[in-house]
């Protein structure tokens, strides 16, 4: 139970920083993204704030063997640089792109009763859903 | 290229509070804050996890929506048509299973941990979602 607890609070916390930092806001997403128009680079700012806390934090908490709350870090265990990632994530980056939603601030703002956010929200849920129907296979290995 | 709109205080913050709620997620309870893998960890089949799967989501809306309340609601600029933000949506989805993650999963988490793969993936979508505004914005709508 304290594990769930965590989670949650985890995730109330993450919410309040993504509006604080207004990466809520799609349409300041994408002022970020136009490095070519009139150029907003504060999310540039979120990431460097994020990063300041999570790597000496992360970095504490694997002082400890297991986690507080027990159990084990699920740190991902892949390590190479492969196609699949590279495509997921340009395929990802041209739908980010798109709209100026990634999944944590789609789904924050179903918090403010926008259409638009749940029609999102609902598309990427899909979108996931193929991809655990019809996982892509691994690239054969070369002949 | 002209700075416009910048705010860097509120990013820094903001920012913090992410990677804070990231860095608790993982000192207690070994668990990786990226919100694509957190949601797409409910459609695989059998997981048997999806408590605290549902709790950290659920804490994202309500941590997002109390901000709203407490700070006055933010401004949410979402100015793609239903089609597009179909598309984005799917993309969104299919890209972030496909490639292991998202903007906190990668950009937050994975670079916390120096991990090589996340630092590739980080560069791949904000490349793409960069590539993406410029063409919509600079190619096709001309601005």
């Amino acid at each position: 139970m304290p594990g769930l607890a965590a989670a949650l609070a985890a995730g109330v916390l993450f919410g309040v920083g993504l509006v604080v930092s207004q990466m809520i806001d799609p349409g300041k997403v994408l002022a970020f993204l136009d490095v070519a128009g009139r150029w907003d680079p504060s999310l540039a700012l979120v990431m460097v704030g994020a990063l300041a806390v999570a790597i000496p934090g992360f970095r504490l908490a694997q002082r400890r063997d297991a986690p507080v709350l027990g159990g084990r870090f699920e740190v991902p265990a892949q390590r190479a640089v492969d196609r699949r990632l590279v495509i997921g994530g340009g395929i990802f980056g041209v739908g980010w792109g798109l709209v100026g939603f990634c999944p944590g601030p789609a789904i924050a703002s179903l918090a403010f009763g926008r259409l638009e956010s749940l029609v999102f929200v609902l598309a990427m849920v899909a979108g996931a859903w193929v991809y655990h129907m019809y996982p892509a296979r691994p690239a054969p290995a070369p002949a | 290229m002209t700075i416009e709109g910048f705010t860097p205080l509120s990013a820094l913050i903001g920012g913090a509070l992410i990677g804070l709620a990231a860095t608790a997620l993982y000192a207690a309870t070994g668990r990786i804050a990226g919100v694509s893998g957190i949601a797409g960890g409910l459609l695989r089949a059998g997981s048997g996890d999806a408590g605290w799967r549902l709790l950290f989501l659920a804490g994202l809306v309500i941590g997002a929506g109390a901000t709203g309340l407490a700070a006055g609601m933010p401004t949410l600029r979402i100015d793609a048509s239903w089609p597009v933000l179909v598309i984005a949506g799917l993309l969104v989805g299919y890209g972030t299973q496909l490639g292991g993650g998202c903007t906190s999963g990668h950009g937050v988490c994975g670079i916390a941990r120096f991990s090589l793969r996340s630092i590739a993936a980080t560069l791949v979508f904000m490349a793409a979602a960069a590539g993406t505004v410029f063409v919509m914005r600079h190619i096709i709508g001309g601005a």
